[in-house]
């Protein structure tokens, strides 16, 4: 079985300081990789030279293309990689307002990736606009509302929305319940979960919250100053870790 | 008149000005920078206009200014009187005499022919711009032809208003390859963009220049279910009873009586004198009196 998306010794320096350093897994079609770490380990640098928003120094970034087979996004041409990044790549970030259009309503959010890859019909994007709205579960009727007007939660949930209408392979998300309250990230992780599942997606997810990573997903990276400390199933490293740092990361979680 | 080059610009400006035109020739809808040079009016006035008019006028032109499809308002008359002031160039306000057209905001009724030169003034010539503010990232949509985001404009608009309320400055894709700001031109003009004429349209603040070469293909942006519609006020004109044509609203008094007349006064003008009345005109003989 050939890997969806496989990284070869990936580095990324900012001058003499290391982002992250050495870094290679394969991601397999279905499969959610989670990576944690504390803040200034290099997650996010990671994550960004995944994703193409950063060029990393070294190594490699490999991805199952449908018509070309696996090849390296750094040698696509900058046309094939933004085409890339808006149909089989979807890009969560932290805070909903790098990812969404704060201006435009949630229907045209949702709406812009197809529109972008070429629906031209007004009522099919609306219907599946609707229907995505649907599956995050915000109402039908806050179609025309601008995102301004939603809650914190919904806007993450647009997000998630906006990012999945056009079916991507492969979802990068950088911490994605992040800010929201306990309460809300729940039903966030459930609705992930749930959506993720069903759609068989792949994933790369970037946090520092280990209860998120616990429930999506499948195997576990730990970082720590740039360099991967202990890769293995979630639940291996989490309730065996061998590493001194992950040791201390598992027992900071406080219990209520 | 001495004290000026022949039409306010050094010649080094206008054979700089010229190579943008022809590279926006060259590659229709195509925003070419150029270095702009401060003209004595205000920006918003059209100086992108005035320095395309000035770089390809020669002594032998017959110059029309029309403004929002009139002959006399301010800027129509003050541009006009520039350059019969600079350029000692023939003036008119006959469309089928001009060979250049200064426009602002309207294409003239009339049919354009081969020959002449329409320059349109231009305030944002970037269609891109308040749906992506980033200068740098609206070229490389341009570059790598990413237009879905025109169609988020239109889909907020269906979706506000019921239809496509876009009524001027209507993006338009230009020989299938750019998407440009046709300026402010009532969407009812779209059609008419595909001309025998040469169109260049300057921005001065902005310091953008391109082009429609003769016969280029423009399409009007919609969608399957939403098409593009070229709309106008539903009257015929008051004065000349012209049912085809681009309406202004004209309040008459404080009782909510109002007169619709062509926006494009050479075209009412002509028709008048060829004997055409509209419900509210006077005898064209009067009015000539």
């Amino acid at each position: 079985m050939t890997p969806l998306f496989s990284v070869r010794n990936l580095t990324k320096r900012y001058g003499a300081r290391i982002g992250c350093a050495d870094v290679s897994f394969d991601l397999y079609p279905g499969e959610i990789m989670g990576i944690v770490g504390e803040s200034g380990s290099g997650k996010s640098t990671l994550l960004n030279c995944l994703a193409g928003h950063l060029d990393p120094d070294a190594g490699q970034v490999l991805f199952d293309t449908r018509d070309r087979g696996l090849i390296d996004t750094a040698t696509m041409s900058e046309p094939e990689r933004r085409m890339l990044a808006r149909t089989d790549w979807a890009f969560v970030h932290q805070n909903p307002r790098d990812g969404l259009r704060m201006g435009v309503s949630a229907g045209g959010n949702v709406g812009e990736r197809l529109m972008a890859v070429g629906a031209r019909n007004y009522g099919q994007i609306r219907e599946s606009a609707i229907d995505w709205l649907g599956r995050v579960e915000i109402a039908a009727d806050r179609i025309d509302d601008r995102p301004r007007a939603f809650s914190g939660g919904m806007q993450q949930r647009l997000q998630i929305a906006r990012n999945l209408v056009t079916g991507p392979r492969l979802v990068f998300m950088d911490e994605p319940t992040g800010g929201l309250d306990v309460s809300v990230q729940a039903r966030l992780l459930d609705l992930l979960r749930t959506l993720v599942r069903r759609m068989g997606l792949s994933a790369v997810i970037v946090t520092h919250d280990l209860a998120v990573v616990r429930l999506l997903a499948d195997r576990l990276m730990v970082m720590k100053s740039g360099h991967v400390v202990e890769q293995g199933l979630t639940d291996q490293v989490l309730d065996d870790p061998q590493h001194g740092y992950t040791q201390l990361l598992v027992s900071s979680v406080l219990q209520v | 008149m001495t004290d000026y080059n022949f039409a306010y610009l050094d010649e080094q400006t206008k054979r700089m000005i010229r190579r943008a035109i022809l590279k926006g020739l060259a590659v229709p809808g195509y925003q070419v920078p150029f270095a702009s040079r401060e003209m004595p009016m205000p920006y918003g006035w059209g100086t992108g206009g005035v320095q395309v008019s000035a770089a390809i006028l020669v002594p032998e032109d017959r110059f029309k200014v029309i403004d929002q499809g009139s002959d006399d308002t301010t800027n129509a008359v003050s541009i006009r009187k520039f350059f019969e002031a600079t350029a000692g160039v023939a003036t008119t306000t006959h469309t089928t005499e001009a060979t250049v057209i200064q426009t602002r905001h309207r294409i003239p009724e009339t049919a354009l022919t081969e020959g002449q030169i329409l320059v349109y003034q231009v305030p944002i010539p970037e269609p891109l711009r308040f749906l992506e503010p980033r200068e740098a990232e609206t070229r490389k949509m341009h570059a790598l032809e990413e237009y879905g985001l025109m169609h988020v404009k239109l889909y907020e608009d269906i979706a506000r208003h019921g239809h496509i309320a876009t009524a001027y400055a209507y993006p338009v894709l230009v020989q299938g390859r750019y998407v440009m700001d046709p300026s402010p031109i009532p969407k009812f003009d779209n059609p008419r963009l595909e001309s025998a004429a040469i169109q260049l349209f300057g921005a001065g603040r902005e310091q953008r220049i391109y082009a429609l070469p003769p016969h280029t293909r423009v399409v009007s942006l919609d969608f399957e279910d939403h098409p593009f519609e070229a709309s106008k006020a539903d009257h015929a004109c008051g004065l000349c009873g012209a049912g085809d044509t681009y309406l202004d609203e004209v309040i008459t008094d404080d009782r909510g009586s109002r007169l619709f007349a062509c926006s494009d006064t050479d075209y009412c003008e002509a028709r008048r004198a060829a004997g055409h009345a509209g419900a509210m005109a006077a005898p064209y003989a009067e009015t000539q009196a």
